[in-house]
């Protein structure tokens, strides 16, 4: 796993309140791990936060799965 | 007429963090007040209250009993203190496998004083420092004084009335007389019904401590400073938790044979017009409030054995005082009457909950909490027994329990054993 995708569970599992094994690439945030729209909004700050980007809010509503937030991250992160 | 009866408890206090730690604490003449662990606390001129204490402690709490770990993180520590408390009282009352029909006959009235403050000051710098694109999205309904009743209800599906009370340090008891209305209005056969409060936050203290509430001579002496009617009083202590009691109607309580605890005939409620934190000085919105307790509850006055005292270790336990004396006479007709805040400082909007509380489990144990640090008492109260240092055995069949709020909003609950 990258590091990229590491750091992105430990946010997704801290936020959420998930068990680790749940977060899987394929894991779909709001039919997966329970998240609701207004988590997602926490968890895009988070990500944010973490990884120096600015994810606008187009770019946001594209991301449903753990898959999606690392992609994203991995092309914008500096 | 439909009745009301009690049958379940729960606390969060900084004597325990259920209802039996924090009851055999307070007959013990333990205090839950101590230096502020929980924020820096120089500059300010109060650095003592009394905190919930961490897990750690022997009576401390555990947050992940009871609430979920993302909901820990979006609200306030009042809410997380609400959940709890209302999961205790629900177990309590043996409620915890509701039908369907149950729950849309179930509700919520817990309510609190000020609601999330730690949150607004949080997020008020997180906004000044960083911009208002890094507000959390959990801010609003995290911070919101009927996301108590929101979330327990949330948590435990409870559909029937869902209802907040904002009456400050009246919160408590307001809350508890209203739910215990519905249920006489027949909108519902249970209520969760208390308050809950968590302002131990450098704004919270310093807010309280410039409107000059607060006791700020004995910061070096933690457990002396909240010392209801004794003459060297200067201030309350500010405690936090939650109190929440299963109310019920009587009928639904016996046909499940669940544990009766004790009944809620009487409930009063008046204002003082008079000053946003001053309390009339002849307390006449006090004594409306208990006499109308007392004639809703088809009793005498010299019927009531132990009174819960608002007594806040401030000027106005005296006005207080001397209001009760006109109900019950000038030896409160043997009644006893302590200020428990002595030992847990004024949960403020908890404070009416948790207090009527302690006023059942009197009952149901016969026996009076103290009122702590009662060493010198003050003037105008010779000849009443206000319980100082040691809890004490005695009947208590009836109990009054008031609450006084800023804004002059009073609040007096009448509960006795039940009768059938």
């Amino acid at each position: 796993m990258s590091d990229i995708a590491a750091r992105v569970k430990k946010i997704v599992v801290e936020h959420l309140g998930v068990e680790e094994e749940k977060v899987t690439p394929e894991a779909s945030f709001i039919d997966d791990l329970g998240a609701d729209s207004l988590d997602i909004v926490e968890l895009v700050m988070a990500f944010e936060e973490e990884f120096g980007v600015e994810i606008p809010d187009d770019a946001a509503e594209k991301i449903n799965t753990v898959g999606d937030a690392n992609t994203y991250i991995e092309q914008h992160a500096g | 007429m439909r009745r009301v009866v009690v049958t379940g408890l729960g606390l969060v206090t900084p004597l325990g963090a259920d209802v039996e730690t924090t009851w055999a604490n307070l007959i013990a003449g333990e205090s839950g007040i101590d230096t502020i662990t929980r924020f820096d606390t120089t500059g300010q001129k109060a650095t003592i209250a009394g905190e919930v204490k961490g897990k750690d402690h022997p009576w401390g709490f555990d947050p992940d009993r009871r609430v979920d770990h993302k909901v820990q993180r979006q609200v306030d520590p009042f809410i997380v203190y609400a959940i709890d408390a209302a999961g205790q009282a629900l177990e309590d009352a043996g409620l915890t496998e509701m039908d369907e029909a149950t729950k849309l006959r179930a509700g919520v009235s817990i309510g609190s004083g000020i609601g999330g403050l730690p949150g607004i000051e949080l997020e008020s710098v997180n906004l000044a420092e960083r911009g208002p694109g890094r507000v959390s999205p959990h801010f609003v309904h995290g911070r919101l004084i009927n996301l108590t009743s929101g979330q327990v209800s949330i948590k435990y599906g409870l559909m029937g009335p869902n209802h907040s009370v904002v009456t400050a340090c009246s919160t408590g008891a307001h809350s508890i007389g209203d739910a215990a209305r519905m249920i006489k209005d027949d909108d519902a056969d249970i209520m969760l019904a208390g308050g809950a409060e968590s302002t131990i936050n450098p704004l919270g203290v310093a807010g309280f401590a410039q409107a000059k509430a607060l006791n700020m001579s004995m910061n070096d002496r933690p457990k002396e400073a909240s010392r209801p009617y004794d003459r060297n009083r200067d201030g309350f202590v500010m405690g936090e938790g939650a109190g929440v009691v299963v109310l019920e109607e009587y009928e639904h309580a016996k046909a499940r044979g669940a544990k009766i605890y004790a009944e809620v005939v009487g409930y009063g409620l008046s204002g003082d017009a008079y000053h946003v934190t001053a309390p009339h000085p002849e307390g006449k919105g006090a004594e409306n409030a208990m006499r109308m307790a007392i004639r809703k509850a088809g009793i005498e006055p010299c019927d009531i054995d132990y009174v819960n005292a608002h007594g806040t270790s401030t000027m106005a336990d005296t006005i207080e005082l001397a209001a009760v004396k006109r109900v019950l006479g000038d030896d409160l007709c043997g009644a006893s009457m302590s200020s428990t805040k002595s030992a847990i400082g004024h949960l403020l909007g908890g404070a009416g909950a948790v207090e009527s509380i302690f006023c059942i489990l009197a009952i149901r144990d016969q026996v009076v909490p103290p009122t702590l640090n009662l060493t010198d008492p003050d003037d105008g109260t010779e000849g009443v027994d206000l319980v100082p240092l040691k809890a004490k055995k005695r009947e208590v069949d009836a109990v009054l329990n008031n609450s006084f709020g800023f804004g002059g909003t009073n609040a007096s609950l009448v509960m006795r054993r039940v009768v059938d």
